[in-house]
């Protein structure tokens, strides 16, 4: 992606000529107007950032008063570390569940609503409605539904002669498939608006030429058109379904912290744990850097197939 | 122009149903809270599937809810740190952007090229080590804490900088012409002119943080400082316990701001969230 925007700066504004030439006083506007920024940028983003990574190779702890290199020796420690797996395996299970599901929903919903006009707005405004909710008042709202007695979940189940419904949250079995039932509900929204904008950028004629040629069923059209129009679309709501997903932490630090027996344990919390609440920094910074490769692996993939998909246009 | 025709009611009723079924589906949390924050404490505990309370007992629910914990402070520090935070933001991001789309300068090319590796790097990232400064300079439990770390955005930097090219230079240039400088550029005719732009990005700033609870959690202890999503979690742990009713009238409380301000401004809020979706 940078290198495509890099080129199309060059296309666009002449920039070859972007130090030479520029008059004085336009270089010196320039650079005043971005040196706010760019202190910031170092302070708060480029600066920390670095440190993390160095962190993640020390053993320091805050309040003990000295610390040393260790090399790889926290990234051993995570290997070793039964939690670290557990933690990992668990976040990949839960992108597993909430993308797909939430990206299917997310567009059927999408499809639905753009093939008639009735209550368009309305509808929009309820699935979307999730995205702009408190967080933390949803989980709690959630937790009341999903509790094991008062609950209105268990007692519907119980009413159709479930005998012993499932303790959802508190159970280490299903603790992880109720949150991420509870992320695919945050992720539906969201996802819906962003196939709702591709489907309105797809040219109607389109539609009308598939119908001359003779697709005659909404499926035929749907195959012939809609899908591989959106096809940019859906790669970059996959992405970024995964991205946000990867970094599921509200709900568990609200819900469970974590358990039961570490059951829905993932790698924020990890992290959280290890650096905010027992202060061993730069363990922490190595899960932090893990979870980082992690994101940056995603965009890269995203890239990859963006490539692929450039190269047969 | 070419809009898909209208159908009759008949038609469009398999869609309808199947659209107000889901969404139904998706409003239950909503519903089913709501509902309880009217109802009195035994009645949940009888665990009973009726949605209206047998007994109306919103008003104990809510009131309890108002003496025991400070509401309104709660908003109101909610209300100045997303305020601090997109004022800072736009105060950096606004001149850079521009600069980056109209100008010519030594050194461009490494400044988007910073942008676009910031892009990459996910909040999470930078905390410890902001967390560890800010406790050594015991900025722990303040405003500050609360909005530094977000003063910078490189996405509303490189919003910008895509909006601002599009801008015709003529605008700039008649500008320059009146003998305007290119502080009072970015300020009196940039900004004016890309107001989509800005209140899509006002949105999703807004709504990130009036949400996030990891940084919030990491630097405020106690009540002072904390921020509605503190709030609903210390009231959850501390005040409520078992008391589902009042805990349902919090989450109410809490959630309708946001949600009132979305009905408000619908239209604008899902594109602002369309527009700035490739932040996720």
């Amino acid at each position: 992606m940078p290198r495509n925007w890099h080129l199309s700066s060059a296309v666009g504004l002449g920039a070859v000529k972007v130090t030479r030439g520029a008059p004085i006083g336009e270089a010196l506007a320039g650079l005043m107007l971005t040196v706010p920024a760019g202190l910031a940028y170092l302070v708060m983003l480029l600066l920390p950032t670095v440190a993390t990574i160095l962190l993640a190779f020390t053993d320091y702890e805050l309040g003990l008063p000295d610390w040393n290199w260790i090399g790889l020796g926290n990234f051993t420690e995570m290997f070793e570390d039964r939690g670290f797996g557990v933690a990992l395996r668990n976040t990949i299970i839960y992108v597993g569940f909430v993308t797909p599901i939430s990206i299917l929903l997310g567009l059927g919903i999408a499809l639905l609503i753009e093939s008639g006009i009735r209550g368009r707005a309305t509808f929009r405004a309820i699935f979307f409605l999730p995205v702009v909710s408190l967080t933390v008042a949803m989980a709690a709202a959630w937790q009341y539904l999903l509790h094991p007695t008062i609950g209105p979940l268990n007692g519907l189940l119980r009413t159709i002669g479930v005998s012993s419904p499932p303790y959802w949250l508190s159970s280490s079995d299903w603790v992880l498939l109720s949150l991420s039932a509870i992320g695919i509900w945050e992720n539906i929204g969201y996802n819906m608006v962003l196939f709702l904008a591709g489907l309105t950028a797809i040219p109607r004629e389109l539609y009308h030429a598939a119908e001359v040629d003779g697709s005659k069923t909404w499926l035929d059209r749907f195959r012939l058109v809609t899908w591989p129009l959106l096809g940019p679309t859906t790669l970059f709501v996959l992405t970024i379904t995964m991205i946000r997903s990867i970094r599921v932490f509200d709900t568990v630090a609200v819900l469970t912290q974590g358990g039961p027996n570490k059951a829905s344990e993932v790698l924020l919390h990890t992290m959280y744990k290890e650096g905010f609440t027992f202060l061993r920094l730069g363990y922490s910074a190595a899960i932090t850097l893990v979870f980082l490769v992690m994101v940056l692996g995603l965009v890269w993939l995203q890239t990859k197939a963006l490539d692929k998909r450039v190269h047969y246009g | 122009m070419d809009k898909p025709r209208e159908r009759s009611f008949l038609a469009d009723t398999p869609r309808l149903v199947s659209l107000g079924l889901v969404g139904l589906l998706l409003l239950m949390p909503y519903i089913w809270m709501v509902s309880a924050s009217l109802k009195p404490l035994d009645e949940l505990f009888r665990a009973s599937l009726s949605l209206w309370p047998e007994r109306f007992h919103a008003v104990e629910n809510y009131s309890r809810v108002f003496s025991q914990v400070p509401v309104l402070h709660y908003l109101w520090n909610g209300i100045v740190v997303c305020a601090g935070i997109l004022f800072f933001q736009l105060l950096f991001a606004v001149p850079a952007g521009y600069a980056l789309a109209k100008l010519r300068f030594p050194g461009r090319d490494i400044a988007f090229g910073l942008v676009m590796l910031g892009l990459l790097v996910p909040p999470h990232v930078p905390a410890l080590p902001l967390y560890v400064t800010f406790s050594k300079l015991g900025l722990l439990n303040t405003y500050a804490a609360l909005i530094l770390p977000f003063t910078i955005s490189v996405f509303a930097i490189f919003l910008f900088r895509q909006f601002f090219r599009a801008l015709p230079d003529e605008l700039i240039h008649a500008a320059r012409l009146d003998g305007i400088g290119e502080f009072e550029i970015v300020w009196r005719i940039i900004l004016p002119n890309s107001w989509p732009a800005a209140t899509a990005f006002a949105i999703f700033s807004v709504v990130a943080h009036w949400n996030d609870l990891f940084w919030p959690l990491i630097v405020i202890e106690g009540q002072a400082r904390a921020t509605p999503a503190l709030g609903v979690l210390y009231f959850r742990s501390d005040e409520a316990g078992d008391d589902f009713a009042a805990l349902m009238a919090a989450a109410v409380i809490m959630t309708l701001p946001l949600v009132l301000a979305f009905l408000f401004a619908q239209r604008r809020f899902v594109e602002g969230i369309a527009t700035t979706g490739l932040k996720g």
